[in-house]
């Protein structure tokens, strides 16, 4: 007995890359290949056996205060070339017509929270796409949790709530606004909830909600922290997370 | 001003990804004192490219230059260990490295030798998915080779390394059967 289905396909299978139909396709050859399901388990418990012996090597302090000092030191002797004095005439120019023309479509502080939450629907919508959305898949908060330290300047909370309908799957890091951001994902039925938050120096400010194509966001601030929760499940579930976290 | 900004948007940006350029060095060198060297050169080197980065991924970007540091480093100074072949018959390395002895428990050192044994390409693919959880595509982006090539590389990178496992310390551990 022989198995002609190429190699790559379980690993594409084990690895999340197939596309769904042709995941589809090699769930139904599992159920009468037991070679590959012999495979499978070889590759399941090979990868179980990586993660429990922690392979993963952490920079030492020392590397990172010496990159940071050269870096530094590099960036007090500009490479760059001086620009001639028109070209901040220009600039400057060219930033008080955008300030006014900004000012004149978009009015105030909505606009920068409109802003920001398409790019918060930006950045869920990218972790949809296979292979984005977890950096660390974990359902335990005590593995979430470390995961994050020596990664952020800060250290996000990682509550669990399983026991709310909201089991905890794992947490990545993100780019929001130029900044690095914590994200926890959460389950909800078959839906992905994810969860970015933030040190910010504004005060506490209660939750607000909006919608943009088919998806909702709730942003609020609590004890230092900026938290925006987006999925495509209903608002009363991201409401319900949203009390769950401010408890 | 240009430059304090980039060195501000640098430290947010790249500098959160230096675990994971260390972790990569780390493996594909077999060494964490070479690793520190290689990698805090490849960050000054990535720091003045930065500059001429257009967004995206950054980690992807950051290992990419890593990754070229390390094999650099090799071809300079450890010459034999790319020599390794993928599937044909090879030479052992040599024994575990002071690295691999230091780890505390003995799954870990069972798991890290295998590793070791295997030639770097092989190490540099397991590392990405499996401690750093690169997708394809990621990994396809860092080592410059096509998915196709991902995906049939990591397929026999873990046949490799299952097969290392099996049989610690014995010379055709390495070996495709």
């Amino acid at each position: 007995m022989s198995c002609d289905l190429p190699r790559t396909v379980l690993h594409g299978y084990f690895d999340g890359e197939l596309d769904p139909v042709r995941a589809a396709e090699f769930e139904t050859h599992l159920e009468h290949c037991p070679e590959c399901v012999a495979a499978f388990e070889a590759e399941e418990s090979l990868r179980s056996s990586i993660k429990s012996a922690q392979l993963y090597e952490k920079a030492p302090a020392p590397l990172r205060s010496k990159v940071l000092s050269q870096t530094r030191r590099h960036s007090r002797f500009p490479a760059r070339l001086r620009l001639p004095l028109w070209t901040w005439v220009v600039a400057t120019a060219a930033v008080i017509l955008f300030a006014f023309a900004g000012w004149r479509i978009l009015p105030g502080p909505r606009n920068n929270s409109q802003v920001l939450a398409a790019e918060i629907l930006d950045a869920h919508l990218r972790s949809l796409q296979p292979g984005h959305l977890v950096d660390v898949t974990s359902s335990d908060q005590h593995t979430v949790k470390p995961w994050f330290d020596g990664r952020l300047d800060f250290s996000p909370p990682v509550p669990d709530f399983a026991e709310e309908a909201f089991p905890l799957r794992g947490g990545r890091l993100d780019a929001i606004d130029a900044h690095s951001v914590a994200v926890l994902v959460y389950g909800r039925r078959k839906h992905v909830v994810n969860v970015f938050l933030w040190p910010v120096k504004e005060a506490d400010a209660a939750p607000r909600s909006g919608s943009l194509q088919g998806y909702h966001w709730i942003v609020w601030r609590k004890g230092g922290m900026e938290f925006w929760v987006v999925s495509d499940t209903s608002l009363a579930d991201l409401e319900e997370l949203q009390k769950l976290f401010s408890q | 001003m240009l430059s304090s900004q980039e060195q501000s948007r640098f430290e947010q940006c790249a500098i959160p990804h230096l675990d994971a350029a260390f972790n990569l060095a780390r493996w594909i060198l077999r060494s964490r004192d070479d690793a520190e060297d290689v990698v805090q050169e490849a960050m000054v080197r990535a720091y003045r490219f930065f500059g001429g980065f257009q967004g995206g991924d950054v980690r992807a970007w950051l290992l990419q230059i890593v990754r070229n540091a390390c094999y650099s480093w090799l071809e300079k100074n450890r010459r034999g260990d790319l020599m390794i072949e993928f599937d044909e018959e090879q030479q052992a390395l040599p024994g575990p490295t002071p690295e691999t002895l230091a780890l505390a428990n003995e799954q870990q050192t069972l798991l890290a030798n295998a590793l070791e044994s295997l030639s770097p390409r092989y190490r540099e693919i397991l590392v990405l998915r499996e401690l750093e959880g690169c997708s394809y595509k990621e990994i396809a982006a860092i080592t410059s080779i096509p998915i196709g090539t991902v995906m049939s590389t990591l397929s026999r990178a873990r046949r490799q390394l299952q097969l290392a496992v099996a049989n610690p310390g014995r010379k055709e551990a390495a070996r495709e059967l």
